[in-house]
Order: C-alpha cells, then sequence, then structure tokens
C-alpha cells in the first residue's frame, strides 16, 4: 500500500497552480487536507504524475462575512468551520453538521473545498450548501465563475469543475430572520458516512413552513433535493397527517440503492424516519 | 483451601508486602506511551531489503503461466521468486494433528504452486530496496489465469455437484465430530417443551492494532538466522521455520519485540512469512515484511462462520432436560498450520451446556472447506459461539415457558459445592462458581429494579431488554491441546532468575508480552516469591536465544503458568540467597527471609544486610566465603499444569440495553462480568483483560464481518467498510471477581484473557431479544445489525 511514484509541486498562488494543472493537463492532482487523496493513491486507485499542494497559497483559507453572505475560502479545515462563531450565527447549519464529519484528527487536516469537489455523496456539506442556496467558487484558465451547489454536484463523484480548474471559495447566504435549520443522519459507528442523512431548512413560523428545503444524502450518487417532499409542506403546519404525507412523496423522491451496510429498503425507511425528526426538530427546535 | 495452603510450605500467598492481588502499574506502559516501542517495523538491519506479493485476485483460479521478466527489470528489483523456486528451498505443510482423529487437508505451500485458492493467497514474492519499488515491480508480473468455481457457501460445500477444492482429498469435508451422551431421544420423547432455533455466527477477524511483520536476516558465516517477528510464540516459530528450511533449531533466533495485539492472530504460521524467511535465506540479505491493512484482512486468520441448529427440552417447571446441536462451519481452503482449523468446531462440540447439569447431550461439527481466507483459532477460540447457542437455547427454553432468564439458569446451573465434577462430554471441572458469580451479578445490575423499569417503560413504548449469559472457558492449557496431537508447542513454561552483584533481579520467561501486561505479572509473582521491591526486576521476554523454551501466550495461559513458574523461581532463589546470608550471618537458615531488598530476620523483620551485599560477596569476594560452599544465584524453574488437562474458568455476564424500534439502533444502559480466574494477581490488568475482552465480542455481535462476493471477492477490506467496536457506542463495563484458585499450582491463578470475548455475544443476543420480546422479533444471526432488527420485529 504505497503510492506509485509522482512529482510534487507546492504552489504559493492559485494563478501558479492553475498553471501546472494547465501543463500537466488532467495528470495533476490537487492536495488539499488529503483525507480522501492519500488513501487513493496509496491504494493505487489513483497515479497521478503530480501532486499540486495547494497548503502554500494563504489567501485560500478562512471565514469572512461580506454582506449577506459569509465566505468560506476552500482550504478552510472543518475544525475552523465547526469552532467559527461567525459559522454558528450566520450558517447555524453547518455548525450543527460539523461533529457529524468523521473524526476530531479528520476534522483537523480535511477541508471543507476538498470534501466539496470531492463531491462524495455520502458527505454531509455538499448537501448543506444545496440546502442554503450556496455558490461554489471556481477559479480557472479563464478567471473565477460562481456555480450554485444544486447545479455544481453532477453525478457520482462528478461536478462541474474542469480538469484544470480549482475549487477556491464557497459563498453561502447568511440565515434570514424567522428561518431554522436542522441537521440529522445515521451512521453505525459516529463519524462513519452516514447510511441516510438529511438537512432542512426553512422559514419557521410557529408550526407553519414555508421556503422548504429538504435535502437528502447518502441516498444517491448526488445530494438529493426532495422536491415532491418540500411541496407537500410547503405552508403547511407540522404535524402527524403533514409528516405522513412527505413520508410518502419521498417514495417518489428518492431512488434508494442498496451497499454493504444498507439496503435500498432500509434507505428509504431511514430517510422517512429522518424525515420526521428533523420536521419535528425545525419547528420545536 | 486453608488445609491445602498449609501444606506448602511458605506460601507464595501468605507473603508479607505481596505484590499479589494489587493494581501494580505495569512496568512498560511508560516507555509504550511515550512512542518509545520497538514494533517489528521499527527494526532496520544494514542491507535490508522490502519484499511485497502479488496476491492472487481469484478465490479459485490455476496459474497457466507466470511472466517476471519485465518486474526483474524495475528500478530497486533484488529477486523475482515464484512458488516453485519458493518450494525448492520451503517445504509445504498440513495442518492436522494426530488427536482431531479423520481431520484432513492439502499441503500448503509458501507461495502458491500451480493453483491459488482464495482471493489473497501470496503467489508471486518480489524483493527490491523499498516496499514502493517491490509494489511498483508487482504491476509489471504478467501471469494468466484460469478461473476455477469456487466454493463459497458452506451449506452448499458438501452437495454431490459442488467442485472439489482439492480433488485428491475426495470431498470437502475437512473434519467431522460426533457426541452423544446420555440419552438424547428418551429425554426429548419425554420433553414438555421442544424448542427449535438456528443461530448463525459470522466470520470476522481480529483487528491487531499493528499489522503481522517480520524481518528475517540469514548469517552464512555462522549459517544462522535471526528472525524478528511480530509473534506470540516464538519458539513455536522457530521450530516451524528450522524444519521447513531444513536448518537446525538452534541455529534459528525467533526475536519478538513489542507487539501491538495479538489475539490469537499472531499465533499461526502464514504463509507470507515463511516466504520471508526463505528469502532471507535465499539473498543472504535481511529482508522486511509488514503486512498492510488490506493484506491483513484477506489474510490474517478470519473466524467463527458458523451455522448452529439448536433443540433444547425443558419441562413446565424449568428443568434442563436435553440439548443437542449441529453446527457447520466453513475454515477456507486450508487447515491453518500447525494449530490446524478444526479446534474451534472441536470446543463447540466440547463445552456447548458445559456449565448445567443436565447430562443429555448429542452434538455433530462438520468443518467444510471453502475458497476463502483461511481460519483459526482467535481470542476465545470457539466460547463466542458456544455461549451464544447455549445461552440462546435456555432463553429460548425460558421464553417457552414464562420463566424468568435468571431463575432457570438458578435451576439448572450446576450447584457451587458439586465441586469436582465433569461436563457432558467428559471433560473435568475443578472447582466453579456459577452461583456465587451469578447472584454477585444480580447485585451488580439491580436485576429486579431493571424489571421494573423495563416494565414502566414498555407502557411508553420504550423497548429495553436484559441479558444475562453464563459462560466456562478454558485456560491454562496442558499438552492435551496441542502437544498430544504432535504439534512442537510447549505446555510448560520456565522463568530463570537472576540475583546481580548490586541486587537487581533479571528474570527471563517463556511466556511473551503482546499489550496484555504479561511481564508485569511475571514481575509481580517474582518480586513477591522473591521479597523485592518491582523496581528491582527486569523481566525478559520473547528471545529463542535467551528465555527457558516455552510456549508463549495464548489459551489465556502467560498468568496461570508463566505466573507460576515465576513463582517457583522467586522462591527457589529466595532459599540460595538465604542460604548464603546464613553463612555470612552465621545463623539457621530458617531464622532468615528477604523483605524489601533486605535480608531480614523471619521473627521481628529486623533489617541484617540489603541483597547488594550478598551480590558483592558472591561475585566479588567469594574468598570470603567457605571453600568448599559455592553459591548459586541463577535458578530455573519451570511449570506445566498436571492435575487437570486445563484448568477451567466461569463467569457471568449481564447487560441493559434499549432497541430504537424506528432505527434498529441499541443503546446500552449498563454492562457488567462477574469473572472467576481463580487469584487475582493484578486487578487493573484482569479488568481492563475483561473489558477489552467485552469490546472485542460486542464487536463481533454487533459490528464486525468479513463480506464476501459469491464469487469469493472480499468486500470490506478497509477499516471504513469493516466495522471494529468504537469508544462512542461500547458502554461502560463494570466487573467483579469469585476467586475460585485452581490447587493445580501454587499460585491458583487461572487465565482471564478470552472470558469477556467469549460472554458478550450471547449477553447482547439475550437482551436484544428480550426487549423485542412484546413485538413478536428475535434476532439469531451475527452480526444483530440495525437491519437484521427491524426485520425482526417487520418495521421494514
Amino acid at each position: 500500500m504505497k503510492p506509485a511514484a509522482f512529482n510534487y509541486a507546492k504552489p504559493t498562488s492559485v494563478g501558479e497552480a492553475l498553471g501546472l494543472l494547465a501543463k500537466h493537463d488532467g495528470d495533476a492532482k490537487v492536495l488539499a487536507g488529503g483525507q480522501s487523496l492519500i488513501p487513493t493513491l496509496n491504494m493505487r486507485l489513483s497515479t497521478p504524475s503530480l501532486l499540486i499542494d495547494i497548503n502554500g497559497i494563504g489567501d485560500l483559507s478562512g471565514i469572512s462575512v461580506m454582506g449577506g453572505e459569509v465566505r468560506i475560502g476552500a482550504l478552510t479545515r472543518h475544525v475552523e468551520i465547526e469552532n467559527s462563531s461567525k459559522i454558528a450565527k450566520h450558517v447555524p447549519l453547518l455548525a450543527l453538521a460539523m461533529p457529524s464529519i468523521a473524526h476530531p484528527a479528520i476534522r483537523n487536516r480535511g477541508t471543507i473545498g476538498g470534501s466539496i469537489a470531492m463531491a462524495d455523496p455520502a458527505a454531509e456539506l455538499p448537501a448543506c450548501l444545496c440546502a442554503l442556496d450556496s455558490e461554489i467558487e471556481i477559479t480557472g484558465p479563464a478567471g473565477v465563475r460562481g456555480v450554485a451547489a444544486k447545479d455544481f454536484f453532477k453525478s457520482l463523484y462528478e461536478t462541474d469543475a474542469g480538469e484544470n480548474e480549482i475549487l477556491t471559495a464557497i459563498k453561502i447566504p447568511k440565515i434570514a430572520k424567522g428561518y431554522r435549520s436542522a441537521f440529522d443522519e445515521l451512521a453505525r459507528r459516529h463519524g462513519d458516512y452516514a447510511m441516510c442523512g438529511v438537512v432542512a431548512h426553512g422559514k419557521c413560523d410557529g408550526d407553519i413552513i414555508s421556503d422548504f428545503r429538504l435535502v437528502f444524502f447518502a441516498v444517491g450518487g448526488t445530494p438529493v433535493i426532495a422536491t415532491d417532499a418540500m411541496d407537500a409542506m410547503e405552508g403547511m403546519a407540522v404535524n402527524d397527517e403533514s409528516i405522513i404525507a412527505a413520508q410518502k412523496a419521498l417514495d417518489n423522491d428518492l431512488e434508494t440503492f442498496s451497499d454493504l451496510h444498507c439496503s435500498a429498503t432500509l434507505r428509504m425507511h431511514y430517510a422517512k424516519v429522518l424525515t420526521k425528526r428533523v420536521l419535528t426538530s425545525l419547528v420545536k427546535p | 483451601m486453608p488445609e491445602l495452603k498449609s501444606m506448602i510450605k511458605d506460601h507464595i500467598l501468605d507473603r508479607p508486602n505481596s505484590y499479589i492481588g494489587r493494581s501494580v502499574p505495569r512496568p512498560n506502559a511508560k516507555r509504550l506511551l511515550a512512542g518509545r516501542g520497538t514494533f517489528t517495523d521499527d527494526i532496520n538491519l544494514p542491507r535490508q531489503t522490502h519484499v511485497a506479493f502479488l496476491r492472487s485476485t481469484y478465490a479459485h483460479a490455476e496459474i497457466v503461466s507466470i511472466d517476471v521478466s519485465a518486474a526483474k527489470e524495475s528500478p530497486g528489483v533484488v529477486a523475482v521468486v515464484t512458488g516453485i523456486e519458493m518450494a525448492k528451498i520451503c517445504s509445504p505443510w498440513v495442518g492436522v494433528l494426530s488427536h482431531l482423529e479423520g481431520l484432513k487437508s492439502a499441503p500448503q505451500h509458501a507461495l502458491a504452486v500451480k493453483k491459488a485458492s482464495w482471493q489473497g493467497e501470496p503467489v508471486v514474492a518480489i524483493v527490491a530496496n523499498s516496499r514502493a519499488q517491490a509494489e511498483d515491480a508487482i504491476e509489471l508480473i504478467d501471469i494468466e489465469w484460469k478461473e476455477l468455481p469456487a466454493v463459497t457457501d458452506m451449506e452448499t460445500a458438501l452437495d454431490e455437484n459442488t467442485p472439489l477444492i482439492h480433488p485428491e482429498l475426495g470431498d470437502n469435508l475437512s473434519w467431522q465430530r460426533d457426541f452423544d451422551g446420555g440419552d438424547v431421544d428418551a429425554a426429548f420423547a419425554k420433553a414438555d417443551n421442544v424448542i427449535e432455533e438456528t443461530y448463525i455466527s459470522n466470520r470476522h477477524t481480529g483487528v491487531c492494532l499493528e499489522a503481522r511483520g517480520i524481518v528475517a536476516d540469514y548469517n552464512p558465516g555462522e549459517d544462522e538466522l535471526t528472525i524478528y517477528h511480530s509473534t506470540q510464540t516464538p519458539h513455536m516459530m522457530q521450530s516451524l521455520f528450522a524444519k521447513h528450511l531444513d536448518i537446525e533449531e538452534h541455529k534459528v533466533r525467533v526475536i519478538c519485540k513489542d507487539v501491538g495485539g495479538s489475539y490469537g492472530i499472531k499465533v499461526h504460521s502464514y504463509p507470507d512469512e515463511y516466504a520471508t524467511v526463505a528469502l532471507a535465506y535465499m539473498l543472504k540479505r535481511p529482508v522486511k515484511f509488514t503486512a498492510d491493512r488490506l493484506e491483513s484482512f484477506t489474510t490474517d486468520i478470519h473466524a467463527r462462520d458458523h451455522i448452529i441448529k439448536t433443540k433444547v427440552a425443558v419441562s413446565n417447571q424449568g428443568e434442563i432436560q436435553a440439548f443437542e446441536i449441529d453446527d457447520l462451519t466453513g475454515i477456507g481452503p486450508y487447515s491453518v498450520y500447525p494449530r490446524t482449523s478444526g479446534i474451534e468446531a472441536n470446543q463447540v462440540v466440547n463445552l456447548t451446556g458445559g456449565q448445567y447439569t443436565n447430562l443429555n447431550y448429542r452434538a455433530r461439527a462438520r468443518v467444510v472447506l471453502q475458497n476463502k481466507t483461511p481460519m483459526c483459532q482467535y481470542r476465545a477460540v470457539g466460547h463466542p459461539i458456544l455461549t451464544m447457542i447455549t445461552e440462546g437455547m435456555v432463553d429460548d427454553a425460558a421464553r417457552k415457558i414464562g420463566m424468568d432468564p435468571v431463575e432457570i439458569r438458578r435451576k439448572n446451573l450446576i450447584p457451587d459445592d458439586a465441586y469436582p465434577c465433569k461436563s457432558p462430554t467428559g471433560l473435568p471441572f475443578e472447582n466453579l462458581s456459577h452461583h456465587e458469580s451469578l447472584e454477585k451479578l444480580v447485585k451488580m445490575l439491580d436485576y429486579d429494579a431493571l424489571r421494573k423499569d423495563q416494565s414502566k417503560a414498555r407502557k411508553k413504548g420504550i423497548y429495553r431488554g436484559i441479558g444475562v449469559a453464563t459462560f466456562i472457558e478454558v485456560t491454562n492449557p496442558g499438552p492435551a491441546f496441542y502437544g498430544v496431537g504432535g504439534a512442537s508447542i510447549s505446555a510448560q513454561d520456565g522463568a530463570t532468575m537472576r540475583l546481580d552483584a548490586k541486587g537487581n533481579v533479571i528474570i527471563e520467561t517463556g511466556v511473551t508480552e503482546q499489550g496484555q501486561g504479561a511481564e508485569a505479572v511475571v514481575a509481580q509473582c517474582a518480586a513477591s516469591a522473591l521479597g523485592v521491591t518491582m523496581d528491582k526486576i527486569k523481566v525478559i521476554t520473547g528471545d529463542t536465544d535467551i528465555t527457558p523454551y516455552g510456549g508463549g501466550t495464548w489459551g489465556s495461559r502467560a498468568a496461570g503458568i508463566g505466573g507460576e513458574a515465576a513463582v517457583q523461581a522467586g522462591k527457589a532463589l529466595r532459599d540460595n540467597i538465604v542460604e548464603v546470608a546464613s553463612i555470612m550471618l552465621q545463623c539457621d537458615p530458617s531464622t532468615l527471609d528477604i523483605r524489601d531488598n533486605n535480608i531480614v530476620d523471619v521473627s521481628d523483620g529486623n533489617e541484617r544486610m540489603p541483597l547488594s551485599e550478598i551480590g558483592r560477596v558472591c561475585y566479588y569476594r567469594p574468598d570470603t566465603l567457605p571453600k568448599d560452599y559455592q553459591s548459586e544465584l541463577v535458578v530455573t524453574r519451570h511449570y506445566v499444569p498436571k492435575k487437570f488437562p486445563f484448568a477451567f474458568t466461569n463467569g457471568v455476564q449481564g447487560c441493559y440495553l434499549e432497541v430504537d424500534i424506528n432505527t434498529g439502533f441499541i443503546k446500552f444502559k449498563k454492562y457488567a462480568v462477574v469473572e472467576d480466574c481463580g487469584t487475582v494477581i493484578n486487578p487493573m490488568l484482569v479488568d481492563e483483560q475483561v473489558r477489552g475482552g467485552v469490546i472485542q465480542g460486542l464487536g463481533g455481535a454487533l459490528y464486525e464481518e468479513c463480506l464476501y462476493s459469491p464469487e469469493g471477492q472480499f468486500l470490506n477490506g478497509t477499516m471504513a467498510d469493516y466495522l471494529v467496536p468504537m469508544a462512542v457506542e461500547m458502554p461502560d463495563i463494570e466487573v467483579g471477581h469469585v476467586e475460585s484458585p485452581t490447587l493445580d499450582s501454587e499460585l491458583g491463578a487461572k487465565g482471564a484473557g478470552e472470558a469477556g470475548t467469549g460472554g458478550a455475544p450471547a449477553t447482547v443476543m439475550n437482551a436484544i431479544n428480550d426487549a423485542l420480546y412484546p413485538l413478536g422479533g428475535k434476532v439469531t444471526a451475527q452480526p444483530f445489525t440495525p437491519e437484521r432488527i427491524l426485520a425482526a420485529i417487520g418495521a421494514i
């Protein structure tokens, strides 16, 4: 379990990194926190000729609040987001999700940009970003562009970012007045990739919810926005009846699959159990 | 007890300032915690090379041709060796023992010859200047395979149309054992109730923090092999390497530095380890092999893949009248060498139902071959399976007649005053404490209060369950385990103790340290017997050139056997030292003793001289002693259990847990264990062994499973997919003790390392089923996953 030989570069600017990517055209990999990439290299599932270590690019890291949005640099470690008072205040959903992302040692090293770029369908953060109308900032040879999170995740491990582009930041709107978020997941052991997970976000007026978002992870190839269930709940009071309606709608929204630790049937069952939990928690914080 | 104790002069349990029974911190803990341990991979020798193995990607395939020419030219490569070349210097082995009558297996090679029989079997060895270079070269080897049908399902392994893994054996049945005791048919015929069930124990493995590793060096000048090896059994490995490389045993030195966990995984011999040693011999250079995690999952022995049909007879009054079991187990393509893969099933036959008075017992065990990783002995060999079925059957019986599970055990466990007596299969029990242990557990759990809480919770739709499992456990094995079957495995162990000139003591012993604290226990025994403080003692283990010839660590034997040898060595050395002191002090030796590193008067404890003075006179100024007197400050003593084939221990575990009927997740609310391992030498170490053992047992019961595709492909060979228990999900475990010492030794200690593992799966299964009972659900297949729990109650 030793990686095949590779070259290593540590650029100090995004421009320099982009130059290296272009030069190696598809044969280079960007190293951020390394929590997914390094095991892949060690198992020789990936054998790039060059690793571009972006950890030396200072301005890729950090959390800032600008106007109505929070900007998180791609190289920001999970632990910084977990401990950030700005995140707790303006993006409470991320603060809720953080403790469920793997284990402290991984959160100390892993980055938000790495997690988003990797686009693991069982990861928590992509679903959070989709629920919050976030924008992914991508820098490439042609300059900087923004992509809505819901358009960024194309299919299993496939994103809108091109081979010669680098994900440079995440922009998330500050939570608006009257809105609440909820997060829940079921994993065999705490910190494992979930068998099923869900994030909910919406405006809560008493037990009536509107502008409702319900996004699942670990149930498909990408984060799954449960539009039928969202429609079913829109403007409704959270009660046994509406919860059952939302749960029923999931049969349309989700096409669950089986893997080693969870059958498709169990996934669907969990999606419904979790829907009830997050809906209840949204209106009874 | 007291009368027997008084028959032994100067009994170890009567020593002043004794360390026996004290939670002495382990002397090696500081070094290990400081990161200054020396594990096998830390050994680096001059001119060292690294070996990597091309392993079979098929579960069953014929090797048509191998082209290594490109690999040989790859940068850094020193040698590329195939099975045919390897077989010229390393002879094959067959994993059978004569006392498991009829057990058969095929010759197995260090590197596959002609065909590979499981995914992961080593096929070609590549030696290079670095492991990475060796792995680079693997990719250049061109093998033409002819895939053969894989035998993976043990239930069809014996069918007529199933292909044979080794045609020369005639069938895929490696071994069968039948036992019939009492009058089983009559008991079932007249029984008020007969309950049948099928239980499934899942294939899993012992995950060691330190993977298997070996560094071998051959010095042609002395014709000597030196092997650094992460093993539990240095002398056994010395014997095996010598035999299969055809070298004299004393020319093979096995050194075992720190071992990062073993659990029985490192008590077997592995093809890749023979190959590494043979390569060093061939190349006359050091060769290192360190298994990576994927190699560990696909080549470390697996265990416990069993399907067991059970049948129990019980009267309406709760008297258990008969047990019948039919065990089917799949062991992979070979019986593992040298301990064989029949022992696990043999334990199931031998010990099922052994804690109960019922003598009507019938068992059949069939051990079949498969194209999966070989299975063999793993911590608590067979006990997790047999305790699960025994205690599953007892709970089945209790539920059927509506009796409380504790009550049915009170009625049927062998009474505490019935010893000595025998198990249904004729194994002798010296002295057990089932009832005292059970009553202690009932108190620790506050059983009646839990029952009340359970019924209150049920009314609120919360499902909680209590599980209780009693168990017996084989420890301190004598030669009956392996030696009588022809294995070169020492049943006895020794301790050599030496007083040095400055009054310090060196003790060398054949039992080995695996991170469990064996060295601490040996030091406590030696220090107490001799009369010195722990800081004066240094323990040396794991070097075949130095320590007394011994069996190492397995079968819960290190403390009970190694500890007793240390006690006897300490007593003998004390006699020798006191003799010198009596000459120097011109008094009767019976008036002197050693306490806290000093020669003292027995009568009042007055200090007469320090041990350093004995050392000074004996080593530097022996001219001051009488001319006709020779001091002896080195002694060796050995011990092997003789009165009993093994020391049975007993205990009981109990837990209280809650099942979330929406998710199938379980949450422990309480876990308690009462363990009777005879004399407790170090309560802290025993408690930690019990706790660690319980966690490993719960791992198998709730999480761990080696998953295979129907074609025999291992599906979850990473720590992300093979789920070991983690701290967050595990319960706090309260440990209590009953002490029924064995009279086979002066120390009276029995083994404690495996009991936790043996009892845990039954305990958690019974608790889950107790919780699910009102919902009409029951789980019988490990691991008891959320999915299986939800399926059992019809929620999915």
